[in-house]
């Protein structure tokens, strides 16, 4: 028999718009206080104290345009903010500062993701969607220096990038990008030489996210339609197909893979958080918890296993923060 | 009939002279029956006997000649065999080329579509003919592109010509074509617009085939003029005729291979992943122990698809469809779907509110991609007008005289009218109706369709059950007796259609652009009529549509008199006789004499058909009245 799904372990409330992007910084030790990030349409982002529940600070960076990604960059003191007022904003949140120290302009008029990826101390590589269709740029921060840009072959057609991750193996092996477009396929590209490895058509609508685990070199990505698709990556840097999994109700707009790599959360525009276990992709939870479109998910960085949350936010301007499968 | 080759200057003229004769006394099947094979044999290979054959049609007498070449002509076998027995006579008589050139293709439309091929090849064949050739395609396209020989020659002359048109097409070749390039393109332009005028599908389907060939000729490379239509057997078959066996002439076929299909790179399958790990590719691996066992799924069953709700009460029905915000499109389709069951199962509600809904259905237009949505809003439309028959009806007569509708409003208000007078005037099972025929015939007014064809059927049923006197076993269920619901609304429905026929408005003129409407206004009429049996009004209307029908008795639009003679018809079979006989005698002799006229007179076939049909209802009638004992 079945137990019914877990309740959420409280709901964040506050933002007073609909909630895009979600980020934990929970890996402090003590006494740092564990903070979630939240990134608003009203061009909020708001720091969210989980201990007490409540707001510690609101930033406004982003000229009141909606905020659609937020990371930290090593700790909570450094945040990187994407915005739709084509900028992206690096702050300096250390000692209770809430400053701009820096900010790119995208030019991008559209809804991809910036990627983030630690290369070495102090250096970062970021993946954002260029001002060109269907281009991607590399960046390196925070010299913001041009690394290369990702153009594809004339005549492919694939669109604009819709989601991007920015990967590499090991620590000082080439970094790889995959990218999703809105024709429905998924491109590995070589960054540093700025060609494509490997392309696969995974759906037949635009790609809204994919997630990637580098041990065991598969990716899941999700669409408008109502279908995940499971890819991996073989030793010759082919994608190919392992498996699709059909849904109930149309529309993923994000997905996520834990840090443990046992399960992944996927946010639905049915107002669903689903769980997956990511070995067979077997369906282990519904969470029916809100009552309009979840827009992200993403799941903490808690050091102690059985402290690990997954938050969700909603255009129903709610976050919501559920524990589940912490004990394994 | 045997001649003596060999050398003999032999005058062969006496032989014309029989053979006219006998033609021209019609007997031309039996004579040339005989000659032709014999000729088209002895021509074969030998040149003496084609140039005798040649003499014996030259010699033949002018006033006999068109007998004699018509007669070849049908008789022919093939254009090369009248290549053979005719040779060039076309250009040297006089006669023969107009019989020839103009009498079989522009003023005779009878002959099959063989013949046609075998007169339009035969000019191809030889050079001298083909400038003929040239002069007849002019002729015939100046024919197809004049909007009064649209309007008033019949179909099938139209089709014929059509026929001739594409034969002809097939035949030309490429440097002819560049002569006459712009020609071609200034009569198909001008002929397509008359035929997409016109009221009658089948018309307007021959003008868009024809245009669509001339097209495909003329442009070689670039793109083709493409309509679209329904293709039945005359399409294809007139399609076929651009086609001919003799090999200069070849059609491009359209290429398939533009359909390329872009294969998925992958196929779906359950491919092992690189980590070699074998137990992946199963699907059933319930058996098998791996560490994804501790996580045990939570219960899922309340996991269903998400189902927008649509409202419960009419008014929020309203609410959602006049509301502007865009959010709620999941709504507005839920709403637009369920609205017609939910009109028919709140009638009272419906009918505080009637009018407003009808306003809103009228001016509703389709804001997502929703399947059915026109039959979704028309029956919604129906449910509203059957709840609440009299106000509803007043607001849409009045708005199909108002300024500011599209034709299609104007033509969807009729059809709902016609919709909903059907479902009134027939007996309903308790608590469920039948919208699809399954009583009486059903008059399905889908747009565009050509409802003549449907009335033709009903009224022959109508006298076929009308002459026997016993039904021809429809309905052996007793159906429990109703009263008839159209009986106090049909003057509500009727009246005010026919009241402002000739008041024109800035956007609006029935009785001059816009005779399609006119059309289905007047097929409306007849409907509403048919239905009206056994109405307390039916009588008055019947009037009101006896003189509504005289007023546009000589109508232009062929689409319009076939929905005048229906609307007597209907008149003849709904009005109770003895009314029709004491309140609209005169009226009744005039039409007589007018459907004598249009029966002998009318270009169009179907109307003189429907005419035929009422004079011989208005017989019926007569031996009805004389066979009561008065």
């Amino acid at each position: 028999m079945a137990l019914p799904p877990p309740d959420p372990q409280f709901v964040l409330r506050g933002t007073s718009a609909a909630v895009h992007t979600l980020h934990f910084s929970c890996g402090g030790p003590e006494p740092d206080i564990p903070l979630l990030f939240s990134g608003s349409e009203n061009g909020f982002i708001h720091v969210w104290n989980l201990k007490t529940h409540r707001v510690d600070t609101a930033l406004d960076g982003h000229g009141r345009k909606s905020v659609y990604c937020v990371e930290t960059m090593g700790g909570k003191d450094r945040l990187l903010s994407q915005g739709r007022d084509q900028r992206i904003c690096l702050w300096d949140l250390a000692e209770g500062r809430t400053s701009v120290t820096d900010s790119v302009f995208t030019e991008h008029v559209g809804f991809c993701r910036c990627s983030l990826l630690k290369v070495a101390q102090g250096r970062w590589l970021m993946a954002m969607a260029a001002r060109s269709l269907e281009e991607v740029q590399i960046l390196e921060l925070p010299s913001k220096t041009s690394v290369c840009t990702l153009k594809p072959e004339v005549g492919a057609k694939l669109g604009m990038p819709m989601c991007l991750k920015l990967w590499q193996l090991k620590c000082d092996s080439q970094p790889v990008l995959l990218a999703g477009y809105e024709d429905g396929s998924v491109v590995l590209w070589n960054v540093s030489m700025g060609k494509v490895l490997s392309q696969l058509i995974c759906h037949q609508e635009p790609v809204m996210s994919l997630d990637f685990d580098t041990e065991k070199a598969k990716g899941i990505s999700g669409s408008s339609e109502k279908v995940l698709s499971i890819w991996s990556l073989n030793e010759q840097q082919n994608l190919q197909v392992y498996k699709a999994h059909e849904l109930v109700n149309a529309g993923i707009s994000d997905i996520t893979i834990r840090a443990d790599k046992k399960i992944l959360a996927t946010a639905g525009w049915d107002h669903r958080i689903r769980i997956f276990g990511w070995k067979k992709l077997k369906p282990l939870a519904v969470l029916d918890y809100h009552t309009a479109t979840v827009h992200c998910v993403s799941f903490s960085d808690h050091s102690n296993p059985r402290e690990r949350l997954l938050a969700a936010g909603s255009k129903d301007q709610r976050i919501s923060v559920w524990s589940i499968y912490a004990q394994t | 009939v045997c001649f003596i080759p060999g050398g003999l200057d032999c005058s062969i003229s006496f032989v014309s002279h029989v053979l006219g004769k006998v033609c021209v006394h019609g007997r031309q099947k039996e004579i040339l029956g005989v000659l032709v094979p014999h000729l088209t044999d002895l021509t074969k290979s030998d040149c003496i006997w084609q140039r005798i054959c040649w003499r014996l049609v030259e010699c033949v007498p002018d006033r006999w000649m068109e007998a004699v070449v018509l007669g070849f002509v049908q008789g022919a076998s093939g254009a090369d065999v009248l290549s053979r027995l005719l040779g060039n006579l076309v250009v040297k008589n006089k006669k023969a080329q107009f019989v020839v050139t103009q009498k079989m293709l522009l003023l005779q439309y009878g002959h099959p579509t063989g013949v046609l091929q075998n007169l339009l090849g035969y000019l191809s064949l030889d050079s001298l003919r083909r400038a003929l050739l040239l002069r007849v395609l002019q002729e015939l396209l100046e024919t197809w592109s004049s909007s009064s020989a649209v309007k008033h020659s019949p179909a099938e002359q139209q089709l014929y010509i059509s026929k001739a048109i594409l034969i002809c097409l097939s035949h030309l070749k490429e440097p002819e074509i560049e002569s006459c390039r712009q020609e071609l393109l200034t009569s198909m332009m001008e002929g397509v617009k008359c035929h997409l005028d016109s009221s009658l599908p089948q018309l307007r389907r021959l003008g868009m085939v024809v245009a669509e060939s001339i097209s495909l000729k003329i442009n070689t490379e670039g793109p083709v003029l493409k309509f679209e239509y329904e293709e039945d057997d005359e399409t294809r078959e007139l399609k076929s005729l651009l086609v001919q066996t003799p090999p200069f002439c070849v059609v491009p076929s359209f290429p398939d291979d533009d359909r390329s299909e872009k294969a998925p790179l992958v196929p779906e399958s359950n491919e092992k992943p690189h980590t070699g790990a074998p137990m992946m590719a199963d699907e059933e691996l319930d058996a098998e122990l791996d560490s994804d066992d501790d996580l045990t799924p939570y219960d899922m069953s309340e996991d269903k698809e998400l189902k927008t709700k649509a409202p419960v009460y009419i008014r929020d029905c309203i609410e959602v469809l006049t509301g502007s915000r865009s959010e709620d499109m999941d709504k507005w389709e839920a709403t637009v779907k369920a609205l017609e069951s939910l009109v028919r199962k709140n009638p009272a509600a419906t009918r505080e509110v009637s009018v407003e809904l009808a306003k809103i259905l009228l001016h509703l237009e389709e804001k997502t991609c929703i399947e059915g949505f026109v039959e979704l809003r028309q029956r919604a439309q129906v449910a509203v007008l059957t709840t609440d028959p009299i106000p509803v009806a007043k607001y849409l007569t009045s708005q199909f005289y108002s300024l500011n509708y599209s034709l299609r409003q104007r033509m969807d208000i009729l059809d709902v009218l016609v919709l909903a007078a059907q479902e009134l005037s027939c007996p309903k099972f308790h608590g469920k109706t039948k919208h699809s025929g399954v009583q009486k015939p059903c008059i399905q007014l889908l747009p565009g369709s050509d409802s003549s064809k449907d009335w033709r059927r009903i009224v022959d049923e109508r006298i076929k059950s009308k002459t026997r006197r016993f039904y021809m076993g429809q309905s052996h269920v007793e159906l429990a007796s109703r009263p008839n619901e159209f009986n106090s609304v049909a003057g509500h429905f009727f009246f005010p259609l026919i009241q402002h026929f000739d008041r024109p408005l800035t956007t609006f003129d029935l009785l001059g652009e816009d005779h399609l409407v006119l059309g289905r206004l007047v097929h409306t009429l007849a409907i509403l009529m048919y239905l009206a049996v056994n109405t307390v009004a039916v009588t008055a209307m019947g009037k009101a549509l006896l003189e509504f029908v005289w007023a546009l008795r000589f109508h232009t639009d062929s689409y319009v008199r076939q929905g005048l003679l229906s609307c007597v018809s209907s008149l003849l079979l709904s009005v109770p006789t003895e009314r029709i006989l004491a309140d609209m005698t005169e009226e009744l002799l005039e039409t007589q004499s007018w459907l004598g006229d249009v029966m002998e007179k009318d270009p169009d076939g179907d109307c003189r058909r429907l005419a035929l049909q009422n004079l011989l209802l208005m017989e019926n009638l007569k031996k009805k009245l004389e066979a009561v004992p008065s």
